[in-house]
């Protein structure tokens, strides 16, 4: 009896917090389903930003100039920060790294669908840094008010670096678009492969979001699926018209009366297949991972031993 | 009904049939909580945490996972496990004797406004 009061207490005092728009800290008490969703949430998040480093690590060595080169390595370099951000406020929940590094590598934890798309061109790196980065931006800047402490602090962090990535994305595009017919014509047939799925990034339509109305009344999410969308959508046709190039969508246009841009629906079926795994290179990225991880672990018994040596991990 | 969503900055990503974790450590390697001074005459903070094999290795991860872009001048790195904190909750009873002590604030005195520089 004693036990369910005091459980009781427990969730009115996590409920107050959440109510006074407080965050909630690791060492709070907190009900097991919105640890579950966190871990899931920041685990996959973290996933992602650790595989988003492959489509643009491509082209490193093919750079077409030392400086682009210096600035796409500090951007992939960005994006591995941004994995280690959010695997360390996942472990703020009890989790182990090393354990979520399992779950990705044997495909019981996703990332992003985005990153299962290929990149054909150099242009993708200014589209990607555009048109992904600028999605995740909008899918991004609400969670720095998210009501779990340590996921709102990595998201400050990374939504300072996510600006770099957007503007050297479309600086590039820009140099591309004021240089040869030969490179527009590669920036808007980027643009033209990278535009739906981008728009799918956002996730299933509303009506088609069970998870979201329970993460709103966490203070997890802060807006819906649709709701961001729309304001991509809104904030990323004037700069497709700055650079001179045409979203392949014949039925966007404005809508005077809505104050916003209409579109057309993107087409759900490739967003499932993609998630489920038929993505064009869902097995390429993972294949990728796993090598990665498995080179990589003589590296990590060897300084674990020197450190064992020495004393200095005790 | 749809077991994805948009949960995660990148985008959409499964939401059902996506285990967790067992709550269980195996990682090879502690965990170090790091504290970055911004610039001189700041304090440092706490910035998050990384794992390394020993101290020197963490400060070296450390300087290039949170100053990349000249965000300090000075690291500290320390073993989690050697952190002693205060007690699980927040709000807290270990707190609790300061809570009653108003006099110790400046606004607890009524000061006539005409008396200068008080
Ligand atoms: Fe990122
Ligand atoms: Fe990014």
């Amino acid at each position: 009896m004693t036990a369910t009061l005091d459980e009781q207490d427990l969730q009115q005092g996590f409920e107050d917090v959440i109510a006074a728009d407080q965050r909630i800290e690791p060492r709070d008490w907190m009900p097991e389903a919105y640890r579950k969703t966190l871990v899931r949430q920041i685990a996959q998040h973290a996933h992602s930003e650790i595989i988003g480093m492959q489509p643009e690590g491509n082209w490193i060595l093919r750079a077409p100039s030392l400086r682009r080169k210096a600035i796409l390595l500090a951007k992939v370099q960005d994006e591995a920060g941004h994995g280690m951000y959010l695997y360390a406020a996942a472990e703020t929940l009890g989790v182990d790294r090393e354990e979520l590094t399992e779950k990705l590598i044997s495909g019981r934890q996703k990332y992003s669908s985005i990153f299962n798309y290929p990149t054909l061109s150099y242009a993708d790196v200014g589209v990607i840094g555009w048109l992904v980065d600028g999605a995740a931006i909008c899918n991004q800047v609400p969670l720095c008010r998210c009501s779990y402490g340590p996921y709102a602090r990595a998201m400050i962090r990374i939504c300072k670096e996510e600006s770099f990535h957007q503007r050297q994305g479309y600086e590039l595009l820009l140099a591309m678009v004021n240089g040869t017919d030969a490179q527009r014509e590669m920036v808007q047939e980027s643009t033209n492969r990278f535009w739906w799925p981008s728009l799918m990034m956002f996730g299933p339509p509303d009506a088609d979001s069970p998870n979201t109305s329970q993460s709103m009344g966490w203070g997890i999410k802060r807006h819906t699926n649709d709701e961001l969308r729309q304001r991509f959508v809104d904030m990323t046709v004037p700069q497709a018209e700055a650079l001179g190039i045409t979203l392949p969508d014949p039925d966007l246009r404005w809508n005077a009366e809505r104050g916003h841009y209409d579109f057309s629906e993107p087409d759900w079926s490739e967003l499932k297949a993609v998630i489920s795994g038929s993505g064009p290179c869902n097995a390429q990225r993972l294949a990728h991972r796993r090598r990665a991880h498995e080179d990589g672990a003589w590296v990590r018994d060897a300084a674990a031993a020197y450190a064992a040596k020495h004393g200095g991990s005790r | 009904m749809s077991d994805y969503t948009a949960e995660g900055g990148h985008g959409a990503v499964p939401t059902e049939g996506v285990p967790t974790g067992s709550g269980t450590t195996k990682g090879s390697w502690p965990l170090y909580e790091v504290f970055v001074r911004g610039k001189r005459g700041l304090n440092h903070v706490h910035v998050g945490s990384i794992h390394a094999a020993d101290a020197e290795m963490a400060l070296h991860n450390a300087r290039d996972l949170y100053t990349r872009r000249n965000e300090g001048v000075s690291i500290w790195v320390v073993r989690a496990e050697d952190i002693t904190a205060s007690s699980p909750a927040e709000k807290d009873p270990f707190f609790a004797p300061a809570g009653d002590k108003v006099y110790r604030h400046p606004t607890f005195y009524a000061i006539p406004e005409e008396v200068p520089h008080l």
